[in-house]
């Protein structure tokens, strides 16, 4: 499958801009001011070479060139290409203060016990006033600080709507090409905005919590479809026997049945005492089976990837059309138009 | 601004005592003057400082200290820091600090030392001035 999506990436030429290959791929050319941890490109081979001896150092700052798209994050991500598409990516979303972070903490240490290695990615949106972000995730992971079978890195999403970060399937790339048996997504989802998840992993957990109410219709249409799999976490409140019948009634009423017949199992547990973990990683696992006895694994990568292209597609024509608001004579003459109410003479040019 | 390059800070607190506000109030004004602020709890360990910031690879590490530890505890995150190949990531700390402490401190390698009341707009500033810089041997 990876081979299938390097040449459909690759075929898409470059246009005189250098854009970005793949994630960050809509980005036009990212400003980069003085300072930080921008690395030539010509220090890429090394850091290649480092990564695949699997030092974390040359790992983690992979990342940052990724996260950036820097033209060494670049060449590093077309290089580690090639060795992505083996990890299990699991998305993990939910409203704010679900308990996704202390789940997620917990299946760190279940798929560690099962011998798995675990990389997360815990995403937190940016301030849209100052840019700065506050990402608080780690906090409950610090358990595995010395584990290296674990890796975790905090990103913002820096002015990208849904949820994720341009950068974060670069991100996921990455980490999945470093080795990493399961790659974790944590991301906020209040609305419709988790549907980025559910198009970068291939099983996405929608956690719920009991006691929000009866406010059962809070949950967006259409938004049980991006689950593979329905989780009540803080299981151990009340009111998560009644949120269980409710979730499932909608599954019914939606008629919602995900490709290949996969029938979305809803699971309670109680994250702040690890119960139901075990339960749950059994449940991810079934889905994983699934994906890849069905074909349906295949099918997300091929559906991922052609996201991804129009996405970098897209990022082009909008830059050229920036382009053409920023720099074009003809545009600024027509707004003098408009602004002296010159309302024919601008139609006039408009359509020439 | 989207898509630009932020420094990225991770703030931390080392030491036993189990309060917080003041990281948290450094954690607010770094994140609106812009950066990118990983925050990871109180009651950490020098391993557990390195570590994070190994894999979060940061700019700036903010260290927080209220016990009197520091001179316990700041050699041994800088010893971890040098050994992970860290040794450009800019290091501050803030605390109550006895004068006579501060150039040793320093002298570890953390450049910067703040102790309480100092603005936050400098300890905004003295980041946005250090990141990226060698440090002026
Ligand atoms: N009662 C209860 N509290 C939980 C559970 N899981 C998480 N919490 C608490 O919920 C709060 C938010 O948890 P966090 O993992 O940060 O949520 P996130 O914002 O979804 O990542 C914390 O105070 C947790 O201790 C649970 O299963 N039961
Ligand atoms: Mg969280």
């Amino acid at each position: 499958m990876t081979g299938d999506g390097r040449r459909a990436l690759t075929g898409i030429k470059a246009t005189g801009d250098e854009q970005p290959l793949g994630p960050g791929g809509a980005m036009a050319g990212a400003a980069t001011p003085p300072g930080g941890r921008t690395i030539d490109p010509a220090a890429v081979p090394d850091l290649v070479e480092r990564f695949r001896r699997g030092e974390r150092r040359a790992l983690s700052r992979t990342l940052t060139q990724v996260e950036n798209a820097t033209p060494a994050g670049r060449e590093a991500l077309r290089a580690l290409f090639p060795s992505s598409g083996r990890a299990h990516v699991v998305g993990v979303t939910g409203p704010p203060g679900a308990g996704k972070s202390t789940l997620v903490n917990r299946l760190i240490a279940e798929w560690r016990g099962r011998g798995r290695t675990v990389a997360v990615v815990a995403v937190d949106p940016s301030s849209t006033l100052t840019g700065g972000a506050t990402l608080g995730d780690r906090v409950r992971m610090m358990a595995t600080y010395a584990d290296e079978g674990v890796f975790i890195r905090s990103m913002a999403t820096r002015g990208n709507l849904g949820g994720l970060a341009r950068a974060t399937r670069g991100i996921v790339w990455t980490l999945d090409a470093f080795g990493f048996d399961v790659v974790i997504i944590e991301t906020v989802g209040v609305g419709q905005d988790e549907v980025e998840v559910a198009r970068t992993a291939q099983t996405t957990l929608l956690l719920q919590v009991p006691g929000l109410g009866d406010d059962i219709q809070a949950i967006k249409a259409g938004i049980l479809e991006i689950a593979d799999l329905l989780v009540i976490n803080k299981a151990d409140r009340p009111g998560a026997g009644e949120l269980k019948r409710d979730l499932a009634m909608m599954l019914t009423l939606g008629g919602h049945a995900p490709p290949g017949g996969w029938r979305v199992p809803i699971l309670e547990t109680s994250a702040a005492r690890g119960e139901g973990i075990g339960e749950l990683a059994d449940a991810v696992e079934g889905h994983l089976r699934h994906l890849k006895e069905g074909g349906e694994w295949a099918r997300r990568e091929r559906a991922m990837l052609l996201d991804e292209i129009q996405g970098l597609v897209r990022g082009r024509i909008l830059a050229q059309v920036d382009r053409l608001f920023h720099d074009d004579p003809a545009f600024d003459a027509l707004l003098a138009r408009l602004v002296a109410r010159d309302w024919a003479t601008a139609v006039a040019r408009s359509t020439t | 601004m989207a898509d630009q390059q932020r420094i990225r800070v991770l703030v931390a607190k080392p030491g036993l005592d189990g309060h917080d506000r003041g990281a948290k109030v450094i954690v607010r004004a770094l994140r609106d003057a812009g950066m990118e602020v990983i925050y990871t709890g109180i009651r950490q360990t020098p391993e557990m400082i390195a570590s994070a910031a190994l894999q979060e690879d940061v700019d700036v590490i903010g260290l927080s200290i209220l016990s009197g530890a520091h001179m316990a505890v700041f050699p041994k995150i800088m010893e971890l820091l040098r050994a992970g190949g860290m040794d450009d990531v800019v290091v501050l700390a803030g605390g109550i600090f006895p004068d006579e402490d501060v150039p040793k401190i320093k002298a570890m390698g953390i450049r910067g030392v703040f102790g309480p009341g100092t603005p936050l707009s400098e300890i905004v500033e003295f980041i946005r001035a250090n990141v990226g810089r060698p440090e002026a041997a």
